[in-house]
């Protein structure tokens, strides 16, 4: 096959490279130039975007004997990721920018273009799984290292994109191992950190970032009941979950610490609450994808545009290293015959923010993901805003 | 040449045995360069290649100038220098006071000489004048447009402003005479024709004052320190003289081996777009070897990589430091969009280049253009249907 090696700099996706290499496959090195002004050196564990990172992507190639190109995805990357990473905030969500970053960069316009140029399938370092089944359809599974397992960020591709995808670190028992294997291959990236921030906000200050792109405006920090407890400087700032900087001038009835429960920012309000209310029992994702075949439950609604799919069991996860929890989903049809995933926690999942992605599993399988629209605790279903009525999609 | 003197010893400024007989291989070299340029030994100040040639001409013309009259600041250069001028410049409006005046290029990329003219008049009417110099490049290395230096010259100097000439791309490939051009510096580089990289030289008029970049033991005439790279320089000198001794010949074979090239790409892929000095009467404008072009509907990185893979090797213009592609600020400046300076492709052809190359291109670019075209703009919305698009 001809087989594009996405190459970050790091240590992963070289040794994805390097095996992709001895499998026999024809493999190109193309290191994504996803920022315009690309900083001089990595600073902390950044990874991406730096000179030394194509340099380190480049000499990964160059050891592994492939050829090495960069390619400018800077503009797409800005409208399709950060822009959007922008929005979703100043509309009082919590995006996760490394999966949409996957869903429309890495799988999308990257495969696109490599496809053109007639390369067969895209690779990349993620601990993930690709399996067959007999009739040919593929499935997304979890890597062997659960530790480093990478699949929720990987839940947003379809099936037509894990066609395309090739995971080579998938069962690589832990990461020691691959580093080791990188060392043993005379990579020079084999001790590099690991990154783990957002890419593209430089110190990792997220929220000092956000207030340069968003307005931020003085706001009212309201209880669970609805009275003023304190007051904020741009709701923006705040995610559903949070304790520290809130800052609160009225302390709780039971002295207990608070958190944040919602974020409106129409009214500019963040709402707190004490901590069993972060506590999650039902979710409706919007935005929804199949990973692979979509379940059968799912599949039977056809194309009636409208109905409600039978129950299935599955588990739930909302982070990408977060525990997964023993859910029951099943799929509404809207008017317009888009899909909205309802999950329904057998165990409640703390701090669950709109915004967030659910990715839904069987065993090891990726069944699929949505986008959180609302999260309703059963405690306080006045405050949390009907099903569907906050969605602006 | 260069073998054969990295086998030996000695510093060229050692007064010993070893250092003299380096020091003859030097002025040798500094001797045979200097005919080749059509420039007196003694103008000829040796480099580490075309950037600090550059550098030292266009700082050390600044500084010397703004010291000598500090109303000096401002600089007369087209967009369409290299970077080693371009960024230069920029870095001394930045750090230096300088004030930048960006003249106009016209879609060929020739220097407007009108727009010279009225700035070098209007300045001279003032009071206090405030020009310290002229930059402009001899060829352009994207497009290959050769500028009238000449008149370029004759302008400034009616004025008393001092000019220099970025030869890099020029010297080898078209007669460069240094005296002749009135030019009070010009960088030339070693590995543009045939010579070692990591060597140049910046050719000085010899009543030119200039201040130092580099400073240490003045070894060339006090204006660039730093111990001498006898083999570099001795392999350098001698490719000079041999591109220059070559030249008519070889520019009339390459120039027609460019035209075989812009021919046939305009027969197998008639939407691409000749940049440049383009029509007959004017290929005495362009650089021999270039032939420019670029691509509708696709983007350039693309149209490489294919014929890298068909072994072909051609160049998109710049790329930043991380490697990233960039649309060419000459095609901005000679007026092109983003998008058509995206789909930029540069062939050059030097003098090993034959029939059978330019023929292994015009066989590769009508599969490789059509499937750079599928490939799209990588800035444009992906077709993939996901469920952020549904």
């Amino acid at each position: 096959m001809r087989v594009l090696a996405a190459m970050s700099g790091g240590v992963d996706s070289a040794v994805a490279a390097a095996r992709a290499v001895d499998a026999g496959h024809d493999v190109v090195g193309v290191h994504l130039a996803l920022s315009r002004m690309p900083g001089t050196l990595r600073t902390g564990s950044r990874g991406c975007c730096t000179i030394e990172d194509s340099r380190d992507a480049w000499r990964a190639c160059d050891i592994l004997g492939i050829p090495y190109y960069v390619w400018d995805f800077s503009e797409r990357f800005k409208e399709d990721v950060v822009d959007d990473f922008i929005a979703e905030y100043a509309a009082g969500r919590t995006p996760n920018p490394c999966m949409r970053c996957n869903e429309r960069i890495k799988f999308a316009a990257l495969l696109e273009k490599a496809i053109a140029l007639g390369f067969d399938a895209v690779c990349t370092g993620h601990y993930a799984k690709v399996i067959e089944d007999a009739d040919g359809n593929r499935e997304l599974h979890r890597a062997a290292d659960w530790a480093k397992d990478q699949s929720y960020v990987l839940g947003v591709l379809t099936h037509e994109q894990l066609r395309h995808s090739m995971f080579p670190l998938a069962e690589t028992p832990t990461k020691a191992e691959v580093r080791a294997e990188a060392e043993q291959r005379g990579l020079s990236v084999a001790k590099k950190p690991d990154s783990h921030d957002i890419c593209f906000i430089p110190d990792g200050d997220t929220r000092g970032w956000l207030a340069e792109q968003i307005e931020m405006r003085d706001g009212d920090v309201v209880d669970e009941t609805g009275s003023k407890v304190g007051s904020h400087e741009g709701a923006n700032a705040f995610t559903v979950g949070q304790r520290r900087g809130l800052k609160l001038g009225t302390p709780a009835s039971d002295g207990k610490p608070r958190f944040v429960l919602e974020v409106r920012p129409k009214e500019n309000e963040v709402v707190v609450g004490p901590e069993r209310m972060l506590n999650i029992d039902q979710m409706r994702g919007i935005k929804v994808s199949w990973c692979g075949l979509p379940p059968s439950e799912a599949a039977a609604l056809g194309d009636a545009g409208t109905g409600t799919s039978a129950e299935f069991d599955c588990m739930a996860q909302v982070r990408a290293h977060g525990d997964p929890v023993n859910a029951k989903a099943h799929v509404e049809l809207t008017g317009d015959g888009r899909e909205e995933l309802v999950v329904t926690l057998i165990e409640p999942m703390r701090g669950v923010a709109p915004g967030q992605t659910v990715v839904i599993y069987q065993g090891t399988r990726v069944l699929g993901q949505a986008t959180i629209d609302t999260a309703r605790s059963l405690e306080r279903p006045d405050l949390v805003p009907a099903a569907g009525a906050s969605s602006t999609h | 040449m260069l073998t054969e003197e990295l086998s030996r010893s000695g510093n060229p400024s050692s007064l010993h045995g070893s250092g003299r007989r380096a020091r003859r291989v030097v002025e040798d070299a500094r001797e045979a360069l200097a005919a080749a340029a059509r420039a007196h030994p003694s103008e000829v100040i040796f480099t580490s290649g075309g950037t600090e040639a550059d550098n030292l001409g266009v700082k050390g013309l600044y500084w010397a100038r703004r010291d000598a009259d500090p109303n000096r600041t401002k600089i007369l250069v087209p967009g369409i220098e290299h970077h080693a001028v371009q960024d230069t410049v920029e870095w001394l409006e930045r750090h230096e006071g300088a004030d930048v005046v960006w003249l106009p290029v016209d879609a060929s990329g020739t220097i407007s000489l009108e727009a010279l003219r009225s700035e070098l008049e209007a300045d001279a009417a003032l009071e206090q004048p405030r020009i310290a110099l002229v930059t402009v490049m001899w060829a352009n290395n994207e497009v290959g447009t050769i500028q009238p230096i000449a008149d370029v010259v004759k302008l400034a100097h009616a004025h008393g402003v001092p000019v220099h000439s970025d030869a890099v791309q020029a010297f080898g490939s078209v007669p460069v005479d240094f005296a002749a051009s009135g030019l009070d510096s010009m960088a030339v580089s070693g590995h543009k024709i045939g010579g070692p990289v990591g060597v140049g030289a910046l050719l000085l008029g010899r009543s030119v004052k200039l201040t130092p970049v580099l400073h240490g033991g003045g070894q060339e005439r006090d204006v660039r320190s730093g111990t001498l790279d006898t083999a570099g320089i001795a392999a350098f000198a001698a490719a000079a003289a041999s591109a220059v001794e070559h030249l008519p010949q070889e520019s009339a074979r390459i120039a027609g081996l460019r035209e075989r090239l812009i021919d046939g790409v305009s027969r197998v892929a008639s939407e691409a777009q000749l940049r440049g000095p383009g029509d007959p009467e004017n290929t005495g404008k362009r650089l021999p070897g270039n032939a420019h072009f670029t691509f509708p509907g696709c983007e350039g990185d693309s149209l490489l990589f294919l014929l890298d893979a068909a072994g072909v090797e051609s160049s998109t213009g710049s790329a930043c430091t991380a490697g990233v592609p960039r649309p060419s600020h000459v095609l901005l400046a000679m007026g092109l969009a983003e998008d058509t300076a995206r789909g930029a492709q540069r062939f050059t052809l030097g003098h090993t280049s034959t029939e059978a190359d330019v023929d292994a291109l015009l066989t590769a670019l009508p599969e490789a253009y059509s499937r750079a075209k599928q490939a799209g703009m990588a800035g444009h919305a992906s077709s993939i249907q996901t469920a952020g698009t549904r």
